[in-house]
């Protein structure tokens, strides 16, 4: 254990911990960050360079976006003011721990633990992208077709919406509709203004 | 000597090295190269604020700033002096912080800015022998790191407690997430052609002449409409006219950094100014043969005063539109960057498979022109013919 190792796991569970703890949900986005940046430097550690910045471009770059404008979007900026905590926590860390427990002793007892750990592998770009290309190509077609699914999914949801007002429109008037991201915007200051 | 020129700084750097005892080399190398990246764009930044503004003057047929030289001398300098003075105001100006504002995140949001975009200098090879960091990812790692940039401005619009401030965060991160989709698209063209993603070995391989050509990839069709998308959306992602609704004075004040004062908001500024020169270099690394010399006959010329007058090139061009195009809507930002942009983008990476795998010749600059240009008209005509936009009628004028 390097101390390179020691400061980036003190601040990705530090990151962590703040995320569940912190009052303020804007806040718990944020600490979320910290711990996402913990795991891509991890990653960098470990001379996963392709996963390491892909971990910073999707997860910083886009999930946490997406966690603040879902928090300001859905119940505003504003911390709760009863108890964070559900009083049965104390179910919720035996449920936690029993699950921990079983899968810890599955995979103490899988060939996975027997097996011989791996020689030095240097793992390039090229060799990644080659695998994603070539063995795994049906896999990473299912991951893009299920995420396009999603995509239309939410776009159809946006616009039901707008149907029936944009029928019931005078027929002159135009309705230019503007795109999915202003339409966003658009409902943000209702509950977006923290 | 050319070469020596060439190789000056490469050469400094390893004298000021050898100074340090040996196990401290490694470290200072690092340091030198990281301080050496820090006062060249800073010094930049203060340059350009006095270019921008005398360039504007100019376009709007004004003089700019003129008046202010060098404190303590009778030296003018053609108003250079201006950041001087511009810096002492920055820093002897009332900190202001509102009362309801999230003082830590307030704070942290021009830190949160500025950090990912200085990093982004990392991998940008200034010439010859001078990438400070080669990174086998480099493409990547500069836009992982830029994207960071995206979460500060909205810590910087959310923390302020101010609904204009709000808006502009929001109006600035939908445009930068937008705009960061055919950025990276088309910046993906030039790494299956290079076959790779490091900086310094994408400028390799456009260090060759081709007759009177350099061997930049601008100069075949899918590189030519490449670097048109690249510099578009990297207009937009560093939220500069005509694609600077975030900060929209007419309408939300001055967005995401309106209460942000004294040296907070020169940073703010800094890093706008640090975005276009990251921009302006990686398109000139991608397009534009990076630190090469447009000619064999001009290699007398320092690499890195090519890399830097490309970039300063890209500098220029942002300044000359900012003095002469209107600002977008929103809507018809959001629907160019989606409707128009996304598919010249996906388009143009077909377009570069089909240079990949096409043998060099005439067919292959027919073919690729044709898939270039042919959606381009027919999603230009198209969009166009749907906004019902004829001959303009001044109804009120005639």
């Amino acid at each position: 254990m390097t101390l390179s190792f020691l400061i980036i796991a003190v601040l990705t569970l530090a990151g962590a911990i703040a995320a569940v703890t912190l009052r303020n949900l804007v806040h718990c986005a944020l600490a979320l960050v910290v711990a996402f940046a913990g795991l891509a430097a991890a990653f960098l550690q470990l001379d996963a360079q392709f996963v390491g910045f892909a971990q910073v471009l999707i997860y910083i770059g886009a999930v946490a976006i997406l966690i603040v404008f879902a928090v300001l979007l859905t119940r505003g900026g504003e911390p709760p003011q009863q108890q964070t905590f559900s009083l049965s926590w104390p179910w919720g860390l035996a449920v936690a721990a029993v699950v921990f427990a079983t899968l810890a002793w599955a995979i103490s007892g899988s060939f996975a633990a027997r097996r011989e750990p791996a020689a030095q592998v240097e793992a390039t770009t090229k060799q990644i992208g080659d695998a994603l290309m070539t063995r795994f190509v049906l896999p990473l077609e299912v991951a893009g077709l299920l995420l396009t699914v999603a995509l239309i999914g939410a776009v159809l949801i946006a616009m039901r919406e707008r149907l029936p007002e944009s029928r019931t429109d005078n027929e002159g008037l135009r309705t230019d509709q503007p795109s999915a991201p202003s339409g966003v915007l658009d409902r943000a200051p209702s509950g977006g203004q923290p | 000597m050319a070469n020596a020129l060439d190789q000056l700084f490469v050469n400094l750097k390893h004298a000021l090295v050898g100074l340090f005892p040996p196990a401290w080399q490694p470290l200072a190398s690092v340091a030198l190269t990281a301080m050496a990246i820090v006062l060249v764009f800073a010094t930049l930044f203060a340059l350009t604020t006095v270019l921008e503004r005398k360039g504007l003057g100019r376009i709007q047929n004004r003089y700019g700033p003129n008046r202010v030289g060098l404190p303590f001398t009778r030296l003018r300098l053609f108003g250079f002096g201006q950041p001087i003075a511009d810096g002492i105001k920055a820093l002897i100006k009332e900190d202001f912080v509102p009362a309801k504002a999230d003082r830590v995140v307030h704070f942290l949001a021009p830190l949160a800015m500025l950090v990912p975009l200085t990093l982004t200098f990392a991998v940008l090879p200034y010439g010859r022998n001078m990438l400070p960091l080669d990174l086998e990812t480099g493409v990547l790692y500069f836009f992982a790191v830029g994207a960071g940039a995206e979460l500060a401005v909205f810590m910087a619009g959310w923390s302020s407690r101010n609904k204009y401030s709000l808006f502009g965060a929001m109006r600035a991160i939908a445009q930068m997430i937008s705009y960061e989709v055919p950025l990276i698209l088309s910046a993906v063209t030039v790494v299956m052609v290079a076959g790779s993603l490091s900086t310094g070995r994408i400028v390799e391989a456009q260090l060759g002449h081709a007759g009177w050509l350099p061997d930049w990839f601008v100069f075949t069709p899918w590189g030519l409409a490449g670097f048109l998308i690249f510099i578009t959306a990297a207009t937009a992602e560093s939220n500069r006219s005509p694609f600077d609704l975030p900060e929209g004075e007419s309408e939300i004040v001055a967005g995401y950094f309106l209460e942000y004062s004294g040296f907070k908001f020169a940073i703010f500024f800094m890093a706008e100014y640090f975005g276009m020169f990251a921009a302006g270099g990686m398109a000139a690394t991608l397009f534009l043969g990076g630190y090469g010399a447009p000619a064999p006959w001009l290699e007398w010329i320092p690499s890195w005063a090519w890399f830097f007058a490309k970039m300063m090139g890209f500098i220029f061009l942002l300044i000359w539109l900012r003095g002469t195009l209107p600002r977008l809507r929103q809507d018809q930002l959001m629907n160019f960057a989606w409707k128009f942009m996304l598919p010249l983008a996906l388009v143009n990476l077909v377009a570069a498979a089909l240079w990949h795998f096409m043998s060099p010749g005439l067919a292959r600059w027919v073919v690729c022109s044709v898939v270039v240009v042919g959606p381009y008209l027919l999603l230009g005509r198209g969009l166009l013919e749907r906004k019902g936009l004829g001959k303009r009628v001044y109804r009120y004028a005639d």
